[in-house]
């Protein structure tokens, strides 16, 4: 139930909380959009993307890790956190190999959305190029190591939903990468499946299904028609198995 | 004197070289290097495609289904020809037997491509050269000055493309780019509405492709003598070709004709194109030399495109352009060989791709669900088209994970490069050798180019007046003098 006395203003609205509620558990309750990739109202915070970023108490904070306190004073939709939001997501698109024109997740992907809305015209840093394999090792599913940003998604889906601890983040630094939790090191020795949260919960073209692939058309796809900001936390997953309703 | 023999200077002669860099009114990048003697007798003509496109590379290890999508990027004109040869492969991979209702609205798809890419090529990039002569002026030798002093026939053109368009947009989600070819079929359908739109315009384009023809064979027809023999040369032609003979843009067996007329080869199955045509690669080209293996290179080049296939062809399926067909054929003795004979065919095409158009609009297979059949998983899949172009091959090879081990692509420009360097050396043999260059003169080397190809290297984008250098320089690299185009179109020499 949530109470107004604990209530927030984000960008001088009035958003009302629930205890225990992070700032964008209390936006996300009220339909009050704040960019993000690797929240999930499901899997709790992270903190990773830094992309939810907002300003309170005079500090730049992650709504996704910022408890909501009484009182607080939120901004978000400003011109100063818009831009530290732009040259985030660039810094996303750089740190892979995002080739938007052809991945089936177009139209679909969190990322490319949140670029659009963010008004991304460039990537702005110096692309890396860095060397990412494709593990197609397994029968239903793919792992597009060049489009993983690292959100952690599929990693809580597998632990906290399907139980099966599919995946863990290995490597440091540049060199970090999603890496499957077998002894080979490859998707298809784990008990991965197609059925799981996990390979639904992934917010750009990491995790892909080896089937019924470019089946959404054009005009059909999530954010063919309307901006990200506009849909809000509505989210391509949420029809998937055990998503949450619209 | 043989064009063939211009392909390298002999002798150590001192030469001056001159550039046309880049070739205009072409998309892509292209590049003609002429060596001249003393007494400016070209010695030397060589068409370079300068980009390098590496598909076949960077597409190894995506998985097959991206296919496509990826390639289809290789142009910006032809995309839809690139993704449907991509999809026919990969249909193969994935052991599919195409629904009717896939087939077919592939079929549509195809015919709005090569509609709007021939109207693009002859209305916007080839018709000023046409309608104003070679050698006029260059400030309005392009798609505006056609608008400015021909606007019914600019305005048909353009009709004609953004028809060709809006089928593509109707089928695909896009009218450049689209998404809609996946493994085993197509990812929707069209909708009622779509349909009985497209159905109420097509009557009117097909009255504007019958005008185009018209306008093709007049242009052709008027100045007879010299279109006959311009950028003329002898090859055989190759091209797919239907069970009965007939045109075929989407899918069939490859008919070679040797130039004389009589068949090289006939119905030949296209997953054996490896045994009937190499690729040669010469250290000037980023481009490779197809040929017809049993000829060797020296013999076996040949032609693909309009001109090939109407002469190949033993009847065109819809009527008007089965009546085009038989007057293109009577007015020539043999197989008509010119290179502008290309413009002409072009625009029998349109007009057959129009009528298939009006035809295929009234199925309402265009409208069923049963759009995606899978079968038995394969790890070769080739595919062959006609593109607006030409012959297009798709090769590809996939492991056991789905990721594509092998790529390769025998593009339509590709198998016209020895045609397009031997007709070059055509018009340079015949109008440069020993004249005094001018811009106008060395714009007839671009319209041979043009005659074959708009799009000659695939998805850079440069229409209409390029800035452009030509530069006189003695063998042994000084500036002798050079004859410059700025953006605004203004001529300096020297």
């Amino acid at each position: 139930m949530t109470d107004q006395a604990l209530g927030i203003t984000i960008d001088g609205a009035a958003v009302p909380c629930q205890a225990g509620d992070t700032v964008i558990d209390a936006a996300h309750r009220a339909g009050v959009y704040i960019p993000h990739l690797c929240f999930h109202p499901e899997f709790g915070p992270h903190g990773s993307c830094r992309l939810c970023m907002v300003k309170a108490g005079g500090r730049y904070v992650a709504a996704c890790t910022t408890p909501a306190t009484p009182g607080m004073s939120v901004e978000s939709d400003t011109a100063e956190i818009k831009e530290l939001r732009l040259r985030i997501t660039q810094m996303l698109f750089v740190d892979g190999n995002h080739f938007c024109p052809a991945c089936e997740q177009s139209g679909q992907c969190q990322l490319q959305a949140t670029a659009y809305g963010l008004g991304m015209q460039d990537l702005h840093f110096s692309p890396s190029y860095p060397k990412k394999a494709v593990d197609a090792s397994h029968d239903e599913m793919l792992l597009d190591r060049d489009r993983c940003i690292q959100c952690n998604l599929c990693v809580r889906a597998s632990d906290r939903v399907d139980g099966k601890h599919v995946f863990s983040l290995g490597g440091r630094g540049i060199e970090t990468r999603l890496m499957p939790n077998s002894a080979s090191g490859l998707l298809r020795d784990t008990e991965f499946s197609a059925e799981d949260r996990a390979a639904h919960v992934c917010p750009v073209g990491a995790l892909l299904f080896k089937h019924d692939n470019y089946a959404r058309p054009i005009g059909r796809r999530l954010y063919d028609r309307t901006s990200i900001d506009r849909i809000g936390n509505r989210r391509a997953d949420d029809a998937a198995p055990g998503g949450s309703a619209p | 004197m043989s064009t063939t023999n211009l392909e390298t200077a002999v002798g150590n002669q001192p030469l001056k070289r001159v550039v046309i860099d880049p070739v205009t009114r072409v998309e892509g990048h292209g590049k003609v290097t002429l060596l001249l003697d003393e007494d400016n007798r070209v010695q030397q003509a060589r068409l370079h495609i300068v980009e390098f496109r590496g598909f076949e590379k960077f597409i190894q290890g995506r998985p097959y289904w991206e296919v496509p999508i990826v390639v289809q990027r290789l142009c910006g004109i032809c995309p839809v020809s690139h993704q449907l040869a991509a999809g026919k492969a990969i249909d193969q991979i994935v052991g599919a037997q195409l629904s009717p209702a896939a087939t077919k609205l592939r079929r549509l798809l195809h015919w709005g491509q090569v509609l709007q890419s021939h109207a693009l090529h002859f209305f916007h990039l080839a018709s000023p050269d046409l309608l104003f002569g070679f050698d006029s002026e260059v400030q309005k030798r392009n798609i505006f000055g056609v608008i400015a002093e021909h606007p019914t026939v600019a305005l048909e053109g353009v009709q004609i493309r953004r028809y060709g368009q809006e089928i593509i947009k109707a089928i695909s989600g896009k009218k450049i780019h689209g998404v809609v070819v996946m493994p085993g079929g197509m990812n929707k359908a069209m909708k009622p509405e779509e349909v009985k739109t497209l159905a109420a315009g097509i009557g009117e384009i097909v009255g504007f492709c019958v005008k185009a023809v018209a306008l093709a064979k007049r242009l052709y027809q008027e100045h007879r003598n010299r279109h006959e023999a311009f950028g003329r040369i002898e090859s055989p032609f190759l091209g797919l070709i239907g069970p009965d003979g007939e045109l075929e843009l989407y899918d069939g067996g490859i008919r070679v004709k040797e130039a004389d007329g009589s068949r090289f080869v006939d119905q030949y199955p296209c997953n054996d194109y490896m045994h009937l045509v190499r690729e040669q690669v010469k250290n000037w080209s980023y481009m490779k030399f197809p040929y017809l293996i049993d000829k060797g290179p020296e013999y076996g080049w040949y032609r693909v495109g309009p001109l090939a296939r109407l002469n190949n062809c033993d009847r065109i399926t819809t009527p008007l352009a089965e009546a085009e067909r038989v007057g293109f054929l009577a007015a020539h003795q043999g197989l008509p060989q010119g290179a502008l004979a290309y413009h002409w065919a072009r625009m029998i095409e349109a007009l057959h791709c129009a009528e298939a158009i009006r035809e295929m609009l009234g199925d309402p297979d265009l409208m069923s669900d049963d759009l995606v059949r899978i079968g038995e998983r394969h790890f070769e899949g080739i595919g062959v088209i006609e593109a607006p172009r030409g012959t297009l091959f798709h090769h590809y090879e996939v492991n056991d994970e789905g990721l594509v081990t092998r790529a390769n692509l025998i593009v339509s420009t590709t198998s016209n490069n020895q045609a397009m360097n031997e007709s070059i050396r055509r018009v340079a043999i015949d109008r440069l050798n020993g004249a005094n260059l001018t811009p106008e003169l060395l714009n007839e080397i671009e319209v041979a180019i043009r005659a074959y190809d708009p799009c000659l290297s695939c998805a850079t984008h440069a229409v209409g007046r390029m800035p452009l250098v030509v530069e006189l320089e003695a063998a042994d690299g000084t500036r002798v003098g050079a004859i410059s185009r700025d953006e605004a179109g203004t001529i300096a020499i020297g």
